[in-house]
């Protein structure tokens, strides 16, 4: 056990190495220059030279990459082309408001999804687990930024419940947990919520209806357990598969909201994103890439051990 | 000696995409202490027989008839906790293929730990020194360790002595084998065939060991009762039936073994193939392979035909020879 943690966690470094080196080429290989953006029309060569050396464009590709590393280590992402200011600090307050929306999904996605999706295959094909089963198709098969605004119609205009703008009132940035804030917070995650919410319940009935045509289940039946007792086998060996895919799931949550973000006009890291696309923004994009990324590996250093804490063959394997 | 098991005329239909008749009349009684075996080619009824005694067939899908008393108890009566509570201290089961029928994610002793817990109230630690004592009597090596062992750390034949030692955990009176050496290595099997013959005399409870292998049969059984197409053709002792088979099925079976066969000599294979059984027979079930067939055989099923004590043929010629 010990020796496969330690494994895993070494086995973090390359694939970190990777993801910056992927993250910092991304956007060198998107055509364009990123200088069109902040030079003015009429600039001179001798202008634009200098502006490229200020942000170390003129150097070669790996010693960019070097430098980038280098301060992305020490927790510098450079300066914004746009706006100028530091990079870091913009990138920590907007991923910070994406987990936050992320995690507000997850509470209202996950519990939901497992619960019915397990109802549905324990239950199966009776009427119940078609009703389930309907339902989680027409999530996921519902897109999500039309979902959003169909509730913003129905709850932010025809019935005026909810807040359809930003993460405060006034469409502040700065995050307090009150219900002024988190009224914004309803409608964006349970629009998020909708599509992990039926890839776990569909995941979970399959393994659930999967593990009950199992020979142990019979043998658990055989050797006297109740339904709860032979529940909890299933909930087990079901769990390290719903894990994993839980884990991507939430990797969606957190780079794929930006269609939502844009919505609702959260100010988080899609709308970051979408933003520093625009305006050809490189440390910004590398920036939130970045750390997006980041949090992807750890979600999936962090499913892996919970894995291999419940499925003993994953990590004697 | 008494009957423990008493199984009157039990009938089984599945119902789904095919009807089958799986099992078509089955009648079967089991002293205190006796290992019966029920012998037959897949698909003729053994393994259904005892997945009945135990109330394991899907619900939904299964219709059954007749009736199966267990120390004067109606097992097909059963429902909810009461069956819960009949299945692991009355009968318990061990099953082909010990690889698939124990829970991959808990480990053996927490297996065994938690049927008694379940049944008998004990305490965490009680249990597990029950489930170490069960490791101990099923002579698994270095049980201590054994117990926080996972099923895929073990072998085939490790595995199935965990499982044979999960079945008796809570001394129950009756123990169904279905095929449990089918899927172990020859010598392993061997061993395996001892340890329950063994653990049966200790402990004294009676045994259904389903086989298609006769030669097994003849390891671990008192008396036989052949299957065929959901039928019993034929009950008697071990040595009555090798020595004196008296249905043309039995006879077949016994030809189409390789013991005792001649190298070089042909085997005598029984032609044709059983029927679907997507109709309940109505005539011998046997007849259109049966070497000795007659127009009577196809008319009507032949009645079991009793010749002693425990011993029984369901064919017509038995009638005439007794007339």
């Amino acid at each position: 056990m010990f020796t496969y943690l330690l494994r895993r966690l070494v086995y973090v470094i390359p694939v970190a190495l990777g993801v910056s080196l992927i993250c910092f080429l991304l956007v060198h290989i998107a055509p364009g220059d990123p200088l069109v953006a902040v030079m003015p029309i009429d600039a001179t060569a001798e202008q634009e030279a200098e502006m490229r050396a200020v942000y170390g464009f003129d150097k070669p590709l790996p010693v960019q990459f070097g430098i980038w590393l280098g301060n992305a280590v020490q927790g510098d992402l450079g300066r914004s082309i746009a706006t100028g200011r530091a990079v870091a600090p913009e990138v920590t307050r907007a991923v910070g408001n994406t987990l936050l929306l992320a995690a507000a999904a997850s509470v209202i996605g996950f519990p939901l999804g497992i619960f019915f999706g397990f109802m549905a295959g324990y239950l199966r094909d009776t009427v119940w687990d078609r009703i389930i089963t309907a339902t989680a198709i027409a999530g996921v098969s519902t897109p999500n930024y039309w979902l959003g605004m169909v509730l913003v119609i129905i709850f932010s205009i025809t019935l005026p419940w909810l807040p359809s703008m930003g993460a405060g009132p006034g469409g502040s940035s700065d995050w307090t947990w009150d219900w002024l804030h988190m009224r914004h917070l309803v409608l964006p995650a349970i629009t998020l919520a909708v599509v992990p919410m039926g890839i776990v319940m569909r995941t979970t009935r399959a393994l659930v209806s999967d593990i009950l045509d199992q020979d142990f289940v019979q043998a658990l039946y055989a050797k006297g357990m109740t339904n709860s007792g032979v529940l909890r086998h299933v909930a087990r060996n079901a769990a390290p598969t719903a894990l994993s895919v839980i884990g991507l799931q939430l990797g969606y949550l957190l780079g794929g909201s930006i269609l939502i973000e844009t919505v609702f006009n959260w100010p988080g890291s899609g709308y970051l994103l979408s933003v520093a696309i625009l305006q050809r923004d490189l440390p910004m994009l590398q920036g939130t890439i970045l750390v997006l990324a980041m949090f992807f590996v750890t979600l999936n250093l962090l499913v892996d051990i919970a894995q291999s804490m419940i499925d003993p063959r994953i990590s004697r394997a | 000696m008494s009957a423990l098991v008493e199984i009157e005329d039990l009938t089984v239909r599945f119902s789904g995409e095919r009807t089958v008749h799986a099992l078509n009349g089955v009648s079967l009684s089991v002293e205190k202490g006796e290992v019966v075996a029920l012998l037959g080619e897949s698909g003729s009824g053994k393994s259904v027989t005892l997945k009945s005694l135990m109330q394991l067939l899907p619900g939904k899908r299964t219709k059954i008839g007749g009736k199966i008393a267990f120390d004067g108890r109606d097992v097909l009566k059963l429902k909810g906790r009461e069956l819960a509570n009949f299945r692991g201290p009355e009968v318990a089961m061990i099953f082909q293929d010990p690889s698939l029928a124990l829970d991959p994610v808990y480990a053996i002793g927490t297996q065994i730990a938690e049927t008694v817990m379940r049944h008998e109230g004990l305490s965490r630690p009680d249990a597990n020194a029950r489930a170490l004592d069960m490791l101990k009597r099923v002579r698994i090596p270095s049980p201590e360790r054994r117990l926080s062992n996972y099923p895929h750390e073990m072998s085939g034949g490790m595995r199935q002595r965990a499982m044979i030692a999960l079945a008796l955990a809570c001394g129950p009176r009756l123990l169904l084998a279905d095929e449990p050496t089918t899927a172990l290595d020859a010598t392993v099997q061997m061993q395996v065939l001892l340890l329950l013959r063994e653990l049966q005399q200790e402990m004294g409870m009676s045994v259904i060991f389903v086989t298609h292998d006769i030669g097994v049969a003849v390891e671990i059984a008192d008396r036989v009762a052949v299957m065929y197409a959901g039928t019993i053709v034929e009950t008697g002792t071990i040595a009555e039936i090798i020595k004196d088979p008296r249905h043309p099925y039995t006879k077949g079976l016994l030809a189409a073994n390789l013991h005792g066969a001649v190298k070089g000599a042909r085997l005598d294979a029984i032609p044709g193939a059983p029927p679907t059984l997507e109709e309940p027979p109505t005539s011998c079930p046997f007849a259109p392979r049966c070497p000795v067939a007659m127009a009577a055989c196809h008319a009507a099923r032949p009645p079991l035909i009793s010749k002693g004590p425990g011993r029984a043929v369901a064919c017509i010629l038995e009638a005439e020879s007794v007339l």
